[in-house]
């Protein structure tokens, strides 16, 4: 998406629950697919339904590309919201097959013309379900269904609400590509809510961190997702280092993805659903990174990226210390023992490779 | 072969007792299926009273608010004529609000295991709440609506103290099979007795049967 599809959403809400209460006064600028992000109970939810009109106790202004949503004295009704809303538990009407559930949106929709029935059907390939009862769906299926019936509304904004939280490791497998192709192939700004980092950094372009009902954060995904203090906090992160890479070359018949990271070459599983030449975001875990001072011989590993140290940082009441290390201008943390870093004499400055298992950058989960 | 008159006479009121109360208790229904009103545990107690309370305590009550001296039944006359009391329009009254909570009751439940979820996917469908209710709710509910018309016409067909009292024993308006054992039995008419009541007997069982039976034992497949 270029920059003049950029779109403004105007936030000025609040809703209290008993136990629970949300305040949010922030303009959100939309293009390709926004993070939504925090830990679970924080309000992420909350806000995305605020914003579909599901929520009817919500006070205050909901401003979108221009357009009054809600205001002090308006609220448009759900239904009259030019929004698509992927709910986590896929929500299709079990007395409709699937052709009928997506003939559902297309029967209502406001205008003709857009995002066409075949068009849908095979961007989330799910030509083989048409006639299928949706008992008779695997749970990644009915997601792909639900994602496919939401596009036929022709929304101009696209909320998914945990998507794959439903999912096992191997149905989100099935249905990210599906999810990560959608901003390009349709052109919707599309909010994401999850409280996985790995997802956030596959899928988002942006990030709003959301805690306790507030949003606590914002920005690009890849400065929002490195920031050490984000780390510490109490939101579900596990250490990761985000590698934002552009795609060189799709191995085939090995199924690995060769891609560039200024400069230094990386090996990952296959990742189809980008182009040659695209650009991707590749997220590592802290736990999963080894660390040598000289350039090891003999190892499986595929990736062995030269880097300078940048800081070591104990963590107190564990074995453990984290490590920085600039590689090409990627801070990577990694996890190790105080008695490593002791051992090896690790200090900021120090040459060291870094060492990715080409597994480790399992796109999964 | 006994007289049939009774059981046509049986079959329509408990066919315009049940369309009746398909306009009336679905809305009902899906209102206290939705509300959290203050009013609702008010309602939903109003609508179950046929339930507890005697026929006779029923009946005589509709006796009273039917009847010609009253506003109701005075305004019925002028309308129509016709006396509501002692006529097959006032049994049809009374067994719309003695049989409504067989109405009611499944249908709330048919709505409240539907849940909101369904309706709201609906409404992010662009689904206006009246198209939601008709295209989702009520589809969903589907079994629900089955057992609520069986059970309300079983219910209406087998009252019996409701009908004596607020329609008499008037052949062709108001003797209903219920009545006419009810008769056979003090003229000692054993036989015409039997027919009838074995009749119903049958009937009824007939009818538990398809409620209890349908909806179970569907194939569902879960993969």
């Amino acid at each position: 998406m270029s920059a003049n599809d950029r779109r403004l959403l105007s936030l000025k809400v609040r809703v209290a629950y008993p136990g629970f209460s949300l305040g949010v006064d922030r303009d959100i600028e939309l293009a390709g697919v926004t993070g939504l992000f925090g830990p679970s109970g924080g309000g992420k939810s909350t806000l995305l339904r605020i914003v579909a009109g599901l929520e009817e106790c919500a006070e205050g202004t909901v401003i979108y590309d221009g357009e009054e949503w809600q205001t002090d004295s308006s609220f448009l009704p759900a239904f009259r919201r030019p929004v698509g809303y992927v709910f986590q538990d896929a929500r299709l009407f079990t007395h409709l097959d699937v052709k009928e559930n997506l003939e559902f949106s297309l029967e209502r929709r406001p205008v003709d013309g857009g995002i066409s029935f075949d068009e849908v059907v095979s961007a989330m390939g799910i030509e083989p379900l048409l006639h299928r009862h949706t008992d008779a769906l695997s749970g990644g299926e009915r997601q792909r269904v639900a994602i496919a019936r939401t596009l036929l509304t022709n929304p101009r904004l696209l909320l998914l609400d945990e998507p794959l939280a439903a999912l096992d490791v191997g149905r989100k497998r099935e249905i990210l590509p599906y999810i990560e192709a959608l901003p390009k192939r349709f052109g919707i700004p599309a909010i994401y809510v999850s409280h996985s980092v790995s997802e956030m950094a596959r899928l988002a372009d942006d990030i709003v961190v959301m805690e306790d009902g507030r949003i606590t954060a914002a920005g690009p995904a890849t400065s929002i997702l490195n920031r050490d203090d984000m780390q510490s906090s109490a939101l579900p992160f596990e250490a990761v280092s985000i590698l934002e890479v552009r795609v060189l070359e799709h191995l085939e018949a090995l199924h690995l993805t060769r891609v560039d990271h200024h400069g230094q070459r990386i090996t990952v599983p296959i990742m189809k659903s980008i182009p040659q030449g695209d650009k991707a975001r590749l997220s590592v875990r802290a736990g999963d990174i080894v660390i040598a001072t000289e350039e090891p011989r003999g190892l499986s590993v595929r990736n062995t990226l030269p880097g300078k140290l940048l800081s070591v940082s104990e963590q107190s009441d564990s074995a453990f210390s984290m490590v920085a290390v600039d590689v090409a201008g990627t801070t990577v943390k990694a996890q190790l023992t105080h008695h490593a870093v002791k051992e090896l004499g690790l200090r900021p400055g120090t040459e060291v490779f870094v060492l990715i298992k080409t597994a480790s950058f399992d796109r999964g989960a | 072969m006994p007289d049939l008159g009774p059981l046509w006479l049986s079959l329509a009121l408990a066919g315009v007792t049940t369309a009746i109360l398909l306009l009336v208790g679905t809305p009902l229904a899906w209102w206290l299926s939705g509300t959290s009103s203050r009013f609702k545990p008010v309602i939903e107690a109003v609508t179950a009273l046929p339930l507890v309370l005697p026929p006779t305590v029923m009946g005589f009550y509709f006796l009273i608010a039917l009847g010609p001296a009253s506003p109701i039944g005075s305004f019925w006359m002028r309308v129509t004529g016709d006396a509501l009391t002692f006529s097959f329009s006032g049994l049809v009254v009374a067994s719309v609000f003695y049989s409504l909570p067989f109405m009611v009751q499944p249908l709330q439940t048919a709505f409240e295991s539907i849940g909101r979820a369904p309706l709201e996917a609906a409404a992010t469908l662009r689904a206006s709440p009246s198209d939601a209710f008709f295209s989702v709710a009520v589809p969903l509910a589907r079994r629900g609506f089955i057992t609520a018309s069986v059970l309300s016409f079983a219910h209406t067909i087998g009252e019996f103290g409701v009908v004596l009292m607020v329609g008499g024993n008037i052949p062709g308006k108001t003797r209903v099979i219920s009545i006419a054992i009810y008769e056979h039995v003090e003229t000692l008419n054993y036989a015409a007795a039997h027919v009838l009541s074995a009749g119903l007997i049958i009937f009824a069982f007939t009818v538990l049967l398809f409620v209890y039976g349908s909806g179970r034992g569907k194939p569902v497949h879960v993969r």
